[in-house]
């Protein structure tokens, strides 16, 4: 190469008007997406498949991932057991928050899902139970009026059906689209909780990972029995928010789950391969038994 | 009819010269005695209880208190409560409830503190608590906001038979700060954000939230304390009559089915 042309090589790096500044960088290795994953907890870096095979849980730590509903409600109930209650409700824009509809109609072409919870009857190893799971990829799991209403229908239906309820939260907090319509959720679900209670019936919590906000100061705090899965992060306020409040960083097992075990506010943490066999003891312990066919 | 834009009353509710509880309590209540602690850890200053005697009625009182110099708002956090304030109002709301005595909540807060020590000792736990327990509380609850009502903070206050907001009174599920850098990444444009929310008097009680609308004369409650007092005093002895008049039960499937329906969707 003549000197000159080193030098313009040089300069069109510089001004950036080179012909290939369009072009996307080429993956010389071909290495496709979502090959490993790294866990938010000790930053170690495994094969996906690995990861997947464990049900999302991470082998070096234990952390335990998140976690769609639909792949929670099979690890969870029996079999061909589940249905699904409420499935059609969605969410209107109460108070014309700007691009919600967009956003919402997105989510629902990307995850199926109409809404950040999925609620239905099943069993568990036998046991007839109305259960709730959130769904963290839809908005955060954010409670809106769906969330909210469906919570709501389904405490009604286990105490109409005298049926313990399990509900698997996750969410960032109320959902700030629906405005204080969604602040409201946290009031009629905590009822909607207290109702079931008084009938005498059994609410067990699993708290997953993150489980946050307006839903962690309601129902999902008002459980009989308070399950959390390893190393899932459960709290009031997020922690950039704390941060910013005290100027300071916050230590990693800030608000992880057995931080609350240890502050007293989790009655145990259950692996997730453990989780049908406790929660079907834990039932049974509360006088719910098999169905009879 | 308030022509003030939510941002306008925003600016107007952290003016240092808003009255705060503090002024109000002397002007409303025929006597007061404030009650300290929640018996579990300590005594919370954000978020103040008593007993007092309105219109020859006992009732218990609880109030987050804003201070109105940076004195009075160290001592109460800028009326961002711990967990056990929230502790404190239950305990003292248990009280009334044992005594029939009726509650009458003061809200003004930006919410609920955001820090270590209210993680550690279970802040989501305690506004949960709050509210459960508010909603079957076999007592009437009328609460009024007076200034600022932030989320969760403001909602472990809020769960009662009757809400009124000051005219120029806010309640939000973020603060406006917050929305608009969550929104924009940016939150100087808090002001935006403000009028997005729907956060006013009147969008409170279209949205089935509240039930009243307390008039500040002139435009504003910092003119004249006495007469905005006045009608504070008129709407707590109006709802008083009205709520204790009715059966227990009755008046909670009301509180209930009010929270119950609020929520829009389709199916």
């Amino acid at each position: 190469m003549a000197l000159e042309n080193l030098f313009k090589v040089v300069t069109t790096r510089f001004n950036g008007n080179s012909e290939k500044t369009d072009q996307k960088p080429v993956n010389s290795n071909n290495i496709p997406d979502n090959l490993l994953f790294k866990c938010p907890r000790c930053r170690n870096v495994v094969f996906e498949d690995e990861y997947k095979a464990l049900n999302m849980v991470c082998p070096k730590c234990g952390y335990h991932g998140r976690i769609s509903a639909s792949e929670r409600i099979e690890l969870t109930v029996d079999k061909g057991s589940f249905i699904e209650t409420n499935s059609n409700m969605l969410s209107k824009n109460p108070i014309n928050f700007p691009d919600y509809d967009e956003k919402q109609q997105a989510l629902r072409d990307k995850t199926g899902l109409s809404d950040a919870i999925i609620t239905g009857e099943a069993t568990i190893r036998g046991i007839p139970v109305v259960i709730g799971v959130m769904d963290s990829r839809y908005m955060m799991a954010s409670m809106g009026s769906v969330v909210g209403e469906k919570v709501v229908r389904a405490f009604e239906l286990a105490t109409q059906k005298k049926k313990p309820i399990i509900l698997f939260t996750a969410s960032g907090g109320a959902r700030m689209q629906e405005g204080i319509l969604s602040l409201m959720q946290m009031a009629k679900t905590s009822g909607a909780a207290a109702k079931h209670s008084e009938a005498g019936q059994l609410y067990i919590t699993v708290l997953t990972d993150p489980t946050t906000g307006g839903v962690t100061a309601s129902f999902a705090s008002l459980g009989d029995i308070i399950i959390a899965e390893p190393k899932a992060l459960v709290g009031f306020a997020g922690r950039r928010v704390i941060e910013g409040t005290i100027k300071q960083r916050l230590p990693d097992d800030f608000q992880l789950a057995e931080f609350l075990l240890e502050k007293g506010f989790v009655d145990m943490i259950v692996e997730r391969k453990k989780m049908r066999s406790v929660l079907s003891h834990v039932m049974r312990l509360h006088g719910y038994e098999k169905e009879v066919l | 009819m308030n022509d003030k834009t939510a941002w306008e009353r925003q600016c107007l509710i952290r003016e240092k010269t808003r009255p705060t509880v503090n002024d109000y309590i002397p002007l409303i209540f025929d006597e007061f005695y404030e009650l300290h602690g929640d018996r579990h850890y300590g005594d919370d200053a954000a978020l103040m209880g008593g007993i007092a005697r309105i219109d020859g009625i006992p009732v218990t009182v609880l109030a987050e208190v804003k201070g109105r110099d940076l004195n009075e708002n160290k001592k109460t956090n800028f009326a961002m409560p711990h967990p056990e304030g929230y502790r404190k109002a239950l305990r003292l709301a248990k009280q009334a409830e044992k005594f029939h005595r009726p509650v009458i909540c003061f809200i003004d807060t930006p919410g609920a503190f955001c820090g270590i020590e209210a993680e550690e000792r279970g802040q989501g736990e305690a506004i949960a608590k709050n509210i459960m327990e508010f909603m079957r509380l076999k007592t009437p609850v009328t609460s009024v906001v007076l200034g600022e009502a932030g989320s969760g903070g403001a909602l472990a206050l809020g769960v009662c038979d009757r809400l009124a907001m000051l005219e120029n009174a806010l309640y939000s599920v973020i603060s406006p700060r917050g929305c608009a850098s969550i929104l924009w990444k940016d939150a100087s444009r808090e002001h935006e954000a403000c009028e997005i929310l729907k956060i006013t008097a009147e969008d409170m009680v279209r949205l089935g939230v509240a039930e009243a609308i307390i008039e500040e004369p002139n435009g504003s409650a910092h003119y004249d304390v006495y007469k905005i007092a006045e009608n504070i005093k008129e709407f707590l002895v109006k709802t008083l009559k009205e709520n204790s008049s009715k059966n227990i039960d009755i008046l909670l499937e009301e509180r209930y089915s009010k929270f119950r329906k609020i929520g829009e969707f389709t199916e």
